[in-house]
């Protein structure tokens, strides 16, 4: 009895679920590793190595994941907050992504330069003029969204659109390339850490300190929950649909530019190209509910990980980057559907008629 | 009376949006007539060319009108383009690989519509994974770009390349030939579905269910509608449609290839918006998607006779386009509850 209960309160943790897939996943990556006779733990091993570029790096394929996982994970920040509010997604983070790389890209390179080891402004310049672009276009999102009241998706498929476009358009239809050291900082290595995951870090670690010390993460539920009740309650329920409309450009934006260092270009077709529903899949996987009210923000990060853990395990056992898609998909559906509604009822009700069976 | 007013704030956006095709069609003929942008061949092309996402749009606007979204179609397309071309490679009968497609499309979106309707999972969700696993068995099947010649199947080339021609509407080109004017065999059936989506939609119990849904669930449910079954088989058809639409595309592409219809889902939703169905469900009809995607399509033509345009160009103003209609139908809607 003892026993059980302990059990329930384990599948009443808000996180179960995103952190069984995790640890699922990561059982597969020792089964894998004992079939073909190497270290069992290979998976956790973090050793350091020399590289010829960047110097003395950690090595393993956690340290990986967590560097390969920091884009989704940062748009999975913005993206929570987004459901939670409004109900809706944001399907433009990934083109806002590229939209802010090239321009990013091209206020340091100059117009019309396709490759360049000279900075042409300071790149503080580019950085941030990349970063307020994708402000500006969370601001135009969530003015859509809150005060034309226009369905999340369909306001936000206009920049899914055209964000990618005018990004090729700002390039002038070229790939930049800003091969600068100093560019290429965010995507590398900061001292032995990968500086993506200090800057996924940080964020989460501003969004988690901004959510626990003010009362906007209680805002933003009790407008997810219920938009005119929080409005008769005092709340401008617009206004903060809008501001989560808003962090979720910058952390795109931010996500962009981590994108377009890592490859220190800006590769218009394909930066960002499906962030957007991985970030959505990673709200998803963190148990979140897409009809928006409650969130949790530690389950969406897990999700975002295990996305990125699901894609490596992939890669490691040896499957083509095109096909891996068919994986992830069947993964969604057994996660999703475990989660659903009716499929609860019906192990609820099965748990029960075992019960009634055990007294009679 | 409340009825009629309602149905005369759709049909104005109706009003507005073939008006604003006969506008840019207009305003292409002339800018570009000296191009050849005002002969009927022009329109025809436009239809040959979006045959396929007509018929997508088609199935999109059902499942947009039970409130729903469909973003697997893309996917799909690439995926039956790939089994029709690799079928028919290993010598497969043309006509017998059309019907495995279609049998394929059944059974993607009966399962797809399974998960919505019975097991409730969000939409998105679903079709989201459906667009991962066709792309990703597309890449299964076949990671190279396999294309369809006379010689892998000559019933299928022949059905390619079949002119049906128009009595009227030709011109004399520069060399002094009387040109025909012609239409593919796909644009046949792109019609035929486009009438018959019409018309299941207006005058079948199956196409008022569809916005009675939309309109609102548990009014239709507590009408004694079986929601589940309903919404199941909006997936069903929307799944078809977007085969007998790959079918389409595929006679005009002749291959199959993993980056196939890229981004097709989007231009499908687009279209249908442009075209006055609304996301939220319930409000909505083909004929205004229709004219969507001839809106789509005019635009992306207009840039091609100009040539000198950025190939990005289509896409902003289908976006700028998308951005006015759905202002245009945000203010409809406030109007509308204002006056209530």
């Amino acid at each position: 009895m003892n026993k059980n209960s302990t059990w329930a309160r384990i599948k009443a943790w808000p996180l179960f679920l995103p952190v069984l897939s995790l640890i699922l996943v990561m059982a597969v990556n020792i089964v894998h590793d004992v079939y073909i006779g190497a270290n069992p733990f290979s998976f956790f091993m973090i050793t350091l190595r020399e590289t010829t570029g960047n110097g003395t790096i950690l090595y393993g394929r956690i340290i990986d994941i967590l560097n390969r996982g920091s884009e989704v994970a940062i748009l999975a920040i913005g993206m929570t907050l987004v459901v939670s509010s409004s109900a809706g997604t944001d399907i433009s983070v990934g083109s806002v992504m590229s939209l802010c790389a090239s321009f990013c890209c091209m206020l340091l390179a100059g117009y019309g330069v396709s490759s360049t080891s000279e900075l042409a402004r300071p790149l503080f310049v580019g950085v941030l003029g990349g970063i307020l672009l994708g402000v500006l276009c969370g601001m135009f999102n969530g003015t859509l969204v809150a005060y034309f009241r226009i369905q999340p998706m369909v306001a936000t498929l206009i920049l899914f659109s055209a964000a990618r476009a005018i990004g090729l358009l700002l390039c002038n239809d070229l790939i930049v390339y800003v091969r600068n050291g100093t560019f290429g900082i965010f995507g590398s290595y900061l001292g032995i850490i990968p500086t993506p995951v200090i800057i996924a870090a940080v964020c989460i670690a501003v969004v988690a300190v901004l959510l626990k010390k003010t009362a906007l993460g209680m805002y933003i539920q009790s407008v997810g929950i219920n938009d005119k009740a929080s409005r008769i309650a005092g709340l401008n329920s617009r206004r903060i649909i809008f501001l989560t409309y808003t962090i979720c450009g910058l952390f795109a934006g931010i996500a962009g530019i981590v994108a377009s260092s890592r490859i220190t270009s800006a590769d218009s077709n394909n930066i960002g190209l499906y962030f957007e529903m991985d970030a959505i899949l990673a709200v998803a996987l963190g148990g979140n509910s897409l009809g928006g009210g409650k969130f949790n923000l530690a389950g969406s990060i897990i999700g975002a990980y295990t996305i990125q853990a699901i894609t490596t395990t992939l890669y490691a056992l040896g499957v083509a980057s095109t096909q891996a898609p068919v994986f992830k998909a069947i993964i969604v559906i057994i996660i999703v559907s475990i989660q659903s509604e009716p499929v609860k009822n019906w192990f609820k009700k099965r748990n029960l008629a075992k019960q009634t069976k055990g007294v009679a | 009376m409340q009825g009629k007013r309602k149905m005369n704030g759709h049909t104005i956006l109706l009003l507005i949006t073939v008006g604003l095709f006969i506008v840019l069609y207009a305003g292409g003929c002339i800018a570009y007539g000296s191009k050849g942008f005002s002969h009927l061949q022009t329109f025809l092309n436009i239809l040959i060319t979006n045959a396929g996402l007509i018929c997508v749009t088609c199935g999109l606007t059902i499942v947009m009108l039970t409130a729903g979204i469909d973003i697997s179609v893309g996917a799909l397309i690439a995926m039956d383009c790939m089994i029709l071309a690799v079928g028919m490679r290993s010598g497969m009968n043309a006509v017998v690989m059309v019907l495995i497609v279609l049998v394929i499309g059944i059974a993607f979106g009966t399962f797809q519509g399974f998960l919505v309707g019975y097991l409730q999972i969000q939409p998105f969700i679903v079709t989201m994974a459906g667009m991962f696993f066709c792309r990703g068995m597309t890449a299964v099947i076949c990671t190279e770009q396999v294309s369809i010649t006379q010689q892998t199947s000559a019933l299928f080339y022949a059905w390619a390349n079949a002119k049906i021609n128009i009595p009227f509407g030709g011109y004399i080109n520069n060399k002094g030939k009387y040109m025909t004017p012609y239409i593919r065999p796909s644009v046949v059936i792109a019609l035929l579905i486009l009438v018959f989506t019409f018309i299941m939609l207006r005058h079948t119990k199956l196409g008022r269910s569809f916005y009675a849904i939309g309109g609102s669930e548990q009014s239709a449910a507590m009408m004694g509608l079986n929601t589940k079954k309903v919404k199941m088989r909006a997936y069903m058809l929307s799944s078809i449609l977007c085969s007998i639409g790959a079918v389409c595309y595929c006679l005009n592409t002749m291959a199959g290839s993993v980056s196939q219809a890229l981004g097709l889902e989007m231009d499908a939703i687009s279209s249908s918006v442009i075209g006055g169905t609304l996301l939220t469900g319930g409000v909505g009809n083909v004929i205004g998607s229709f004219f969507g995607v001839l809106i789509n399509g005019t635009i992306s033509s207009i840039v091609k006779t100009n040539g000198k345009l950025a190939s990005s160009w289509p896409n902003i103003l289908t976006a700028a386009l998308l951005f006015v209609f759905i202002v245009i139908q945000s203010v409809f809607a406030m109007l509308r509850n204002r006056r209530k």
